[in-house]
């Protein structure tokens, strides 16, 4: 399994150089197989992608062509011509760069290489920035928007024109992004500038790993490029079970709160665990219920996006100095950091994908031939199931990651700018440049030249703008910036980051007087939306304290001990992965195989014979409708086990669809395994008597005239567009001069939005809004697959009553949001029982 | 629907619910397109209108779309037919900047000479375009004083009963059902009045803003919000901020 197996002496001396080798022996190690093979390879001149679980000494691997290459080269003397750098590391955290620079000093000070390694991130001084930019080191390690940012720079083609590798870290984690987008097109650029330069991916375990080849080297129309794989297997088996409890197992919810009695007794029985939650929530909850009762006052910390960096870093110093007991942590944690000896994983809720949850166990315990430990524990009776799916999944391996996809159209706005920034451009150059990117292979020149055309003058139809342009075309056909603000407003704006409006969070006191005294301590940042929502005297849970709101004071949100032991909890909207589709279709197989129930707790057991008796279970393959009238309303549930973005936009299209046949649909919730929806007709009796059929009311064609009318008046949408427009560069995150507003966007994306959609509907901008939306938030294509797959297998059931299986999705109504239209209809609800009695009040 | 939509397609046919409301013994109609007719003195108010916002980003480096003008001006000309004022005030900062009435295209400002076309038009001065409107139908001025009323740009700390002022584009938000909902608003107390922004790209500022503090009586104040086609009309202690 294992490929640390012996490598003939000989070989190894060819390749290695002899301080290499004297090192590798001091220590008492060999050079891993996988190690030596992409040395070699990458010698032979390809470019490579490295699969290994973690452990494997996966980044050593990534450096050591760089290695040898440098120490052959030898130490360039003083008084020589400008050198640029030799290689780029690029890693999608700040951290990991930091961290990567103090594990790979360490070798490379041991074996006295002629190597310099310096880190450029967004928090490198600017006189050093500068300095690198004058004398740049051998080994540069950064993020991807500083890709971005010295590509865009003049001085780009000096910088990189020595450039042999560039080492990608995580890619797994890159690539599904519009991060990975703009990094994609930087790769591109950079072969431009230093043709003969290889890449090297690291990846974790992918579903796909052609897709990474691909994305590392120059796609061509009829050419089959891709780097070559070197693929490391096994690892020890991870050792996961599924919390077995004796408690009830909630029908729904999140919070997991049963098991907090069974989660402290683990951690009390194992050194060091790190417990992972999928939402920043939910860390809060779990954090705080745990102290509840802590009676053996076991250091727990907590961690996750929100908090403050300070707060941050203490946690993770202390765990790598083995001082905590447990982490609560969110996906801020998912990527390689090091950070000490984790003897255990408790992941709470389920995993909602296959891959994740590999990457999560592989945390525990970070040397590869030890087994990692890890316990799952469901937060309702699906997820029990889901949990075992899972489980099962990882022991064969399976992996559900999701493909790389389209490149994205405000991405590549984004990027045409900073190439003008860089130098002038001629259109069919950087055409063919940006299509040898994997993810832009598919563009079309049309598109290619609206996108110039919107980051010339916005690119509308009515071409109101020429005179403000900021690209112009020169006469000899050359792409150039207007003028010098241009690329100051560019590298202000530069990344796909796009960060909802935060306030800091700061402590403070009441002094003598009863008014707010200043400057406590502060302990990160949340949503501006959420704060908005509070009135003086609130409390929240925050930073693992509950926190009475007192008020905002410019751009802080000012915070006092609270008192209160049922505070609200922040609803932030990070971090909720719908369910894989892998995943989902392990659950269905579970739930229509009888002889796999056995596996199952007694109580999820008991469940599903019950849910057999009064109704039925699903086929693997079938779609599984009930129809049931409960108070003065009749629901039908859908049990699609798609996710519950898929359900949410099934959900709006499929009351469209009742409403004009006459049902009068009230309204419908989405969880990740079921669809309720809910209306004033009987439901069971018209689909009994085919009025309409449910093959018709599910029939493909909803994706056709239904989708379109919705997608215009979604909320979604908007808040997509936004995120667009601010990529794009319609709309400044940062105006030059007012770098420091703490409220980022400068105009409201919303508002300009409706404007756009009813003078503009075809705008390219709203094209790539709707591309957006269709694969993230709505999950379009995934509805199109099941439509197709179910036709055909629709099971309806009609039922007097509620049965066991629909008892979940029940329990999730009226906790679901309201947006767009139904804001309307709650106004004005609210304005008939508040404010009767006002005009008799205004008009005395 | 937002409202550009509705004020194309629904109007001037279909009445809309507005509210009624008394300034400084005025009787006024709050309508939810934005602005305020005041039917014993048949004058419309507006404010906040904000033309050329999109052309003056556009100025500065960001492409906004330039068809804020043509839309906010579609939504005027929908209230302005449905009220048929005999004079027409808008409140300030009528454009984005102070040149944006000098530069406006010619079809936005044959749209706006169609519109005044036998009405009276005030141009109130605003912070945004303090030295008045261009090259346009009816007279600039800061300030305007009639029947008991003052409309000015800004309201003043210490305003004698009466004034109609704009500038701090107010809204509200209403808790129901845990849901939140925040609009925009005409907000009086019953001597003074807020305009809402009437422009389309323009924000709001919560009624609950510091910004708004010592402006009104908090016992009387109401907020007329901007619903789709008609206004909801909450008391400040009911709102939430």
């Amino acid at each position: 399994m294992n490929q640390i197996d012996s490598i003939p002496r000989a070989k190894t001396q060819i390749l290695l150089p002899p301080p290499f080798l004297r090192w590798f022996a001091n220590k008492g190690w060999q050079p891993r197989a996988h190690q030596l093979e992409l040395l070699s390879r990458v010698q032979g001149g390809e470019s490579m992608l490295l699969i290994a679980p973690t452990g494997a000494g996966k980044t050593l691997a990534g450096f050591l062509p760089s290695l040898v290459s440098l120490t052959e080269r030898g130490k360039i003397p003083p008084g020589s011509a400008f050198t640029g750098i030799h290689t780029l590391y690029i890693s999608p955290l700040k951290a990991l760069a930091v961290d990567i620079e103090r594990n790979l000093m360490k070798p490379v000070g041991d074996m006295g290489l002629p190597v310099r390694i310096e880190n450029r991130t967004g928090d490198t001084p600017a006189a050093k920035r500068q300095r690198q930019k004058l004398n740049p080191p051998d080994i540069l390690l950064t993020t991807p928007e500083q890709v971005a940012l010295l590509l865009a720079n003049g001085e780009a083609e000096r910088f990189f024109k020595d450039l042999k590798y560039v080492v990608l870290d995580e890619l797994h984690s890159l690539v599904t992004s519009k991060r990975g987008h703009l990094l994609s097109l930087g790769l591109a650029r950079l072969r431009q500038l230093a043709p003969t330069m290889q890449a090297i991916g690291l990846s974790a375990t992918v579903a796909d790993p052609m897709d990474l080849q691909r994305w590392l080297a120059a796609q061509r129309e009829g050419e089959d490029n891709h780097a070559g794989l070197i693929t490391v297997t096994g690892g020890a088996r991870p050792e996961i079970s599924i919390m077995r409890t004796d408690e009830r197992v909630p029908w729904a919810g999140h919070s997991a709160a049963y098991a907090i009695g069974d989660i402290y007794k683990a951690i009390g029985e194992t050194r060091t665990t790190l417990l992972f939650v999928n939402t920043r929530s939910q860390a809060e909850r779990v954090f705080q219920e745990l102290w509840t009762i802590n009676d053996d006052n076991l250091p727990i910390a907590l961690h996750h996006g929100s908090l403050d960096v300070g707060q941050r870093r203490k946690v993770e110093a202390a765990m790598s100095e083995n001082k905590l007991r447990a982490v609560v942590a969110t996906s801020t944690l998912d990527l390689g950091i090091d950070w000490g000896d984790v003897d255990m994983v408790i992941h709470v809720g389920a995993p909602k994908g296959a891959s994740r949850l590999a990457q999560r166990i592989g945390r525990a315990n970070h040397r590869m031939d030890e087994p990692s430990r890890a316990i799952l524990v469901p937060a309702n009776r699906f997820e029990v199931m889901e949990c075992q799916a899972a489980l099962d999944a990882n022991y064969i391996g399976a992996q559900d990651t999701p493909p790389v996809g389209k490149g994205a159209l405000d991405v590549l706005a984004q990027h045409v700018l900073g190439m003008a920034c860089a130098a002038p451009f001629d259109p069919l150059s950087l055409y063919t440049e940006i299509t040898s990117a994997a993810p832009y292979a598919y563009l079309s020149w049309e598109t290619f030249e609206r996108i110039v055309d919107f980051v010339a003058t916005g690119g509308y139809a009515l071409r109101a703008y020429e005179r403000y342009a900021k690209i112009r075309k020169t006469p000899e056909g050359f792409w150039r910036v207007s003028n010098p603000l241009i690329a100051q407003q560019y590298r202000l704006n530069v990344g796909t980051i796009i960060e909802s409006p935060m306030l800091n969070v700061r402590m403070v006191k009441h002094n003598a007087r009863g008014s707010l005294g200043r400057g406590g301590m502060a302990l990160g940042k949340v949503e501006e939306y959420f704060i908005e929502m509070l009135s003086p005297g609130d409390t929240f849970l925050f930073s693992g304290k509950v926190l009475r709101f007192e008020g905002i004071r410019e751009s802080e949100c000012l915070v006092s001990q609270g008192y209160k032991l049922d505070p609200k909890v922040p609803s932030y909207n990070g971090g909720k992965f719908p369910l894989s589709t892998y995943l989902a279709q392990q659950v269905r197989k579970m739930l229509a195989d009888p002889s796999r129930h056995a596996t199952l707790p007694e109580q999820v057991r008991d469940w599903l014979s019950l849910q057999k008796d009064l109704s039925m279970l699903p086929k693997e393959d079938e779609l599984l409708i009930e129809t049931f009238p409960r108070g003065s309303r009749h629901y039908m549930v859908i049990y699609a086990f798609e996710g519950r973005l898929a359900h949410q936009t099934l959900g709006m299209l499929l009351t469209r669809r009742l409403d004009r046949a006459g049902l009068k649909p009230l309204g419908f919730v989405a969880t990740d395994y079921s669809l309720a929806i809910w209306a004033l007709e009987d439901l069971g009796e018209a689909f009994t008597s085919g009025r309409p059929r449910l093959a018709d009311l599910f029939d493909e064609d909803m994706l056709g005239d239904d989708l379109e009318a919705w997608l215009n008046e979604s909320f979604l949408l908007k808040r997509t567009f936004r995120n667009c427009a601010v990529i794009a560069g319609l709309i400044d995150q940062r105006h030059p001069g007012k770098e420091k507003s703490g409220r980022q966007v400068t105009v409201s994306a919303d508002l300009i939005y409706d404007v756009l959609r009813s003078h503009e509907p075809d705008h390219i901008l709203l094209k790539a809004t709707r591309n957006d939306a269709s694969t993230g938030l709505l999950e379009i294509e995934r509805l199109g697959d099941m439509l197709s797959r179910i036709k055909g297998h629709i099971t309806h059931r009609p039922l007097d009553r509620i049965s066991p299986l629909a008892v979940p999705v029940m329990l999730e109504i009226g906790k679901e949001a309201v947006n767009g239209d139904a804001q309307d209809f709650l106004l004005a609800e609210a304005a008939d029982e508040l404010f009767a009695d006002v005009t008799a009040t205004a008009s005395p | 629907m937002h409202r550009i939509a509705h004020a194309i397609s629904a109007l001037p046919d279909n009445p809309a619910l507005s509210a009624r409301i008394v300034v400084n013994g005025v009787i006024g109609i709050c309508d939810p397109l934005g602005g305020l007719y005041l039917p014993d003195l048949d004058i419309l108010v507006v404010s906040d209108l904000h033309l050329e916002k999109g052309s003056a980003f556009a100025r500065r480096g960001m492409m906004l779309p330039p068809y804020d003008t043509l839309a906010t001006l579609r939504i005027l000309d929908a209230v302005i037919s449905r009220h048929n004022p005999k004079t027409v005030i808008s409140l300030g900062d009528n454009f984005h900047d102070r040149v944006g009435s000098a530069l406006m295209p010619e079809q936005f400002r044959s749209m706006i000479e169609t519109m005044a076309r036998g009405r009276e038009w005030v141009w109130i001065n605003g912070n945004h375009d303090p030295d008045g409107a261009t090259a346009l139908p009816g007279a600039s001025m800061d300030e305007l004083t009639h029947s008991g009323l003052i409309f000015r740009h800004e309201p003043a700390l210490n305003a004698t009963a009466g004034e109609i002022a704009g500038h701090l584009h107010p809204s509200a938000t209403v808790r129901r059902r845990e849901k939140y909902m925040r609009r925009a608003c005409f907000a009086t107390d019953g001597r003074r009045l807020i305009m809402p922004a009437f422009g389309v790209t323009t924000g709001g500022l919560d009624l609950r803003h510091q910004a708004m503090r010592g402006l009104f009586d908090h016992q009387t104040l109401v907020a007329h919000m901007l619903g789709r086609d008609r206004i909801y009309s909450v008391r400040f202690a009911n709102l939430l901020g």
